[in-house]
């Protein structure tokens, strides 16, 4: 049952063992693994040229790159999703040339990929997933024993406490990176490769997961970590390699140099960004928007609130932070005020600009100007069929059209406008929009709302997966808005983030508003203990 | 190859379906000595198939909506069979008879529509369970019998064009359909390059729109005549002018309308089409509403051209119809498709019917002939798809020893960088 842990090893002439490379390393740890001068070219574009990294036995090597910058191309390579022959360059781990020709060669090898989108099959249990494709079998018959007690040593290594009987579906995004990771330890893994791992989880199960990748690096493992947060690599890396355009540009040892973020990003834009948030001054009016009582059921559970008894309100010019942990009711706030898109509406009243207005759907919603940016770009927010200029009036047909007929030279002329005004990198508003990358894509999104021309503009986790550069640019549009006496309601989690751009903060504890901080008294501190055990002190 | 690249240019997809169009007609013509290019072969043939490109009509807005109908051959039965005992049982003229059908069949769409839309019920489970219904329905109104419908009636399935005008040798109102369509052609080129000029886009060089104009317009031209020149009494057959203008109606919804787009957003991403303020329910509740209404219109054109209406009408059609959009270039997920490219999915599978019935190949062998050319469209489509080509053209682009379309070349890699974010 145990897999192999040799390259596939074939009889080309070319292989070497490269034994002799690791005897120089005197003090370090032996190297593991050597990927060097990969290049990888799709036709009409290199995506990689000439990339060498070298990772080291326990060690956890990030890997730091905007968008685009090849950083994926570059694990897909060495997983094995793009098979041998389909790059240039050699792969060296645990001293032997490898060719892997696909994901499962790299797996027999030692070398586990954990994407971001979870490979898990939510209807199986805990167990099933760990074994899915590797069931301890006696004959052809699973010996589902074996496998549950097997799981429940994993779980235990990993630190996480379910009955392995558990569908996948019922546990949390954070617990199921956990079995993610436990499906891996059962690969007997050498060498694991997270590509975003922390994205989606909130601050303490990213806490609990990058513990454990500190844990298992005490036990040998190798770790490769991909990832936007720049203050979490700083916290677990040995080292960083730092790739851009499609190459290898310099390679970091956190303790001897010294890295912090700022060095990371001036590495990763090539320049040094003077500040991660345009200035702003903000010119602050009146309340025009006031939610009062707001309370709202689960859409399946009727008696678990999402929403308890919620007040906030919003100025004209101002940008309002909404803090909170994952699951605390930020996006089930959001979404059941713009047209009760979320959940069953119970009680509250909306109120704009000193009137009472009832928002039953999303049509009324937008009639009303709000405006809704999802969090979920891609299953929600964008339709990956459509190209930019489609998009950017989708929420808004009706201004381009008479009769219901669609104008099509209007819609060219607004998109071009907004692609123009929004910088958004593209050949023309003719392109799909799936080929965009993350900020881009959010450049189109924000078009199509700033189209409906919105009153207050909900912003749910506006720069996710978004790289530094096109997040100074996002910043910069949501104050271009405030600016122009609109409302703007930033939802994020990232304190950094809302800290620099909010005038002021809501924080959000289980569904309940639970305190409002303005943007001099905000610190890290302060917001989190209001977002945490705010309504226990309360 | 650059040749085709500027003449179809963005619209590349389009062009490999005329392609294996032509590339078949001309197949057959070789192979049956000419039988099928006659005026009488392509009279029948528009005759024959025009109900179920009416339908395919209805069922690619189903399917970019991401939907399926399972039941449209039941439905027309059942109109068919309710339109002709009312004609015959309760004296109901003609023209009354057909705005009923299309009534029951808007009736029949509204009841599936709301179990799809409202009660959210996959659309392939309550039009599998229409499918049943419908048929059974049709068997108790007719007693399983065969009723006739009046003279007038059959006109619109079996009728043709009448003789007016000066004696030209051909049929003067399929000669005047067959200009319009040239005149349709030039003045649309022409217009377009106009708006291109203003709006400071590409121009393609001077040839290019005129070797279009001049090639189409050819077809577009012989096409009448074979149509102009047929047995006396026979001309373009009234089921393919239904055809045609709801070609142009649904073409014009489906591609410039807001209800159009909404079709489309709906079948894309649901969901941020609903964030969008689109009415998703409603959009479904629509398309399932008039692919009913159309089937309705289809069975009554079926039973006008057979004169009678039968328990065994429109078994399997919505095969047909289905097949018909996939080998158009509709997607299984949704949100893709076109109604002209359903018409020539649709006629490419007329033809194959055709060529092969003309050259005597039994049902046996042109079934199985038939599937494979459906399952072979859609993996050429998936795996180009895949690969991150120009699709099922794309192919045919490189095989001819073409370019391919840099543009979506260059998809792959950012495409692998697009999945690692949020």
């Amino acid at each position: 049952m145990k897999p192999r842990r040799q390259c596939e090893l074939g009889g080309a002439p070319t292989k070497k063992s490269v034994v002799e490379g690791v005897s120089i390393m005197v003090s370090a740890n032996p190297v593991i693994l050597e990927m060097r001068s990969i290049t990888k070219e799709f036709p009409g574009v290199k995506a990689l040229s000439e990339v060498s990294i070298t990772v080291r036995a326990s060690e956890i090597h990030s890997i730091c790159g905007e968008n685009g910058a090849g950083k994926s191309t570059l694990m897909k390579v060495l997983s094995g999703v793009y098979p041998f022959g389909s790059y240039d360059g050699e792969i060296v781990f645990q001293n032997s040339v490898c060719e892997f020709k696909d994901i499962r060669a790299s797996e027999n090898a030692g070398i586990v990929i954990i994407h971001q989108e979870l490979a898990l099959i939510p209807e199986l249990s805990i167990t099933e997933n760990i074994f899915l494709g590797n069931e301890p079998t006696k004959f052809g018959v699973i010996n589902w024993a074996e496998a549950r007690l097997r799981t429940m040593e994993l779980m235990a290594r990993v630190g996480l406490n379910e009955d392995p009987d558990t569908p996948v579906k019922e546990i949390g995004v954070g617990k199921q990176q956990l079995v993610e990771i436990a499906k891996a330890l059962n690969k007997s893994v050498k060498l694991l490769i997270l590509d975003e791992p922390t994205a989606a989880l909130n601050e303490s199960d990213s806490q609990h997961l990058l513990d454990l990748i500190r844990g298992l690096k005490s036990k040998g493992i190798s770790c490769i970590m991909i990832s936007h947060k720049l203050n979490e690599i700083e916290q677990v890396s040995d080292s960083i390699t730092i790739i851009r355009d499609g190459k290898s540009i310099e390679t970091l040892d956190v303790k001897a140099d010294g890295v912090d973020e700022d060095r990371i990003i001036r590495g990763m834009v090539g320049r040094t960004l003077e500040s991660r948030f345009p200035d702003h001054t903000p010119t602050i009016g009146e309340v025009f928007f006031e939610v009062k009582n707001w309370t709202v059921a689960h859409p399946q559970i009727a008696d678990r609130l999402v929403c308890k008894n919620s007040n906030f309100n919003v100025r004209r010019g101002e940008i309002v932070g909404i803090a909170g942990l994952m699951g605390a009711g930020r996006t089930e706030l959001a979404r059941s005020i713009f047209g009760r898109s979320y959940g069953n509406y119970i009680s509250g009243q909306i109120i704009k600009d000193g009137k009472e207005i009832t928002l039953r759907n999303v049509p009324q919603a937008i009639k009303h100007g709000l405006g809704y940016v999802t969090e979920d770009r891609k299953t929600l927010g964008l339709n990956l069929l459509d190209d930019i200029k489609t998009t950017t009036v989708s929420a808004n047909l009706g201004a381009i059209s008479k009769n219901t007929v669609v104008d099509r030279d209007k819609e060219f002329s607004v998109a071009e406008r907004y692609r123009k005004q929004l910088r958004t990198k593209a050949p023309s508003v003719e392109e799909g929009v799936a080929k965009l990358s993350g900020g881009n894509q959010q450049k189109v999104v924000l078009a199509k709302w700033m189209f409906t021309d919105p009153d207050l503009l909900i912003l749910d986790e506006p720069t996710r997966g978004i790289d530094v550069g096109a997040k100074y640019e996002i910043y910069g549009i949501i104050q271009a808005l405030a600016n122009q006496g609109k409302g703007v309601i930033v939802i994020s989690s990232e304190l950094p983030e809302l800290l620099g751009i909010s005038d002021r903060i809501y924080t959000i504890f289980e569904g309940a508003i639970t305190g409002v901080l303005d943007k001099n008294q905000a610190s890290q501190e302060t917001l989190m203990k209001r977002m945490t055990a705010a309504t226990k002190s309360a | 190859m650059n040749i085709i690249k500027q003449l179809f240019g963005g619209n590349s997809r389009q062009f490999g379906m005329i392609f294996a169009l032509v590339a078949l007609v001309v197949f057959f013509q070789v192979r049956t000595d000419g039988l099928i290019l006659t005026p009488d072969n392509v009279i029948n043939l528009m005759n024959g198939y025009s109900y179920i490109l009416v339908l395919a009509i209805g069922m690619v807005l189903v399917i970019i909506a991401g939907h399926i109908d399972l039941s449209v051959g039941s439905v027309a039965a059942f109109v068919g069979i309710v339109v002709a005992l009312a004609m015959r049982d309760w004296g109901l003229p003609w023209y009354l008879g057909i705005i009923a059908g299309l009534a029951l069949g808007a009736a029949i769409g509204a009841w599936q529509g709301f179990f799809v839309a409202y009660v959210g019920i996959p659309a392939f489970i309550v039009t599998l369970a229409g499918m049943l219904l419908f048929r059974g329905a049709n068997q108790l109104f007719g007693d399983s019998l065969t009723i006739p419908v009046p003279k007038e009636f059959q006109a619109i399935g079996a009728g043709y064009l009448p003789e007016i005008g000066p004696n030209t040798g051909y049929n003067n109102l399929t000669l005047l359909i067959g200009i319009l369509g040239v005149v349709a052609l030039v003045w649309g080129e022409f217009r377009g390059r106009r708006k291109a000029v203003s709006l400071g886009s590409d121009v393609k060089p001077v040839w290019v729109p005129i070797f279009k104009v001049v090639v189409f317009a050819a077809v577009i031209l012989y096409v009448t005549y074979l149509f102009a020149t047929g047995r006396p009494g026979t001309s373009f057959p009234i089921p393919g002018i239904i055809l045609g203008v709801l070609v142009l109606i649904y073409g014009f919804i489906s591609s410039r309308t807001t209800i159009g787009r909404h079709v489309y957003a709906v079948g894309g991403n649901r969901h941020a089409a609903a964030l969008s303020g689109v009415k998703s329910k409603r959009t479904d509740f629509m398309v399932m509403l008039n692919m009913s209404m159309l089937a309705g219109l289809a069975g009554m054109i079926f039973v006008a051209r057979a004169n009678a209406s039968g328990p065994s009408d429109g078994v399997g059609w919505e095969l047909d119809a289905i097949a018909a959009v996939f080998i158009g270039g509709a997607a299984v997920t949704g949100g893709v498709g076109t109604v002209m490219g359903s018409m020539i999915g649709g006629l490419v599978m007329a033809v194959l019917n055709n060529g092969l019935q003309l050259l005597g190949v039994g049902s046996d062998w042109t079934q199985i002939i038939k599937g494979l050319v459906l399952l072979a469209a859609v993996v050429f489509d998936v795996y180009n798809k895949s690969q991150g080509k120009a699709s099922f053209i794309g192919f045919m682009m490189k095989k001819l020893g073409g370019n391919n379309n840099p543009d979506l070349e260059v998809a792959e890699p950012l495409k692998g960088t697009i999945k690692t974010e949020a």
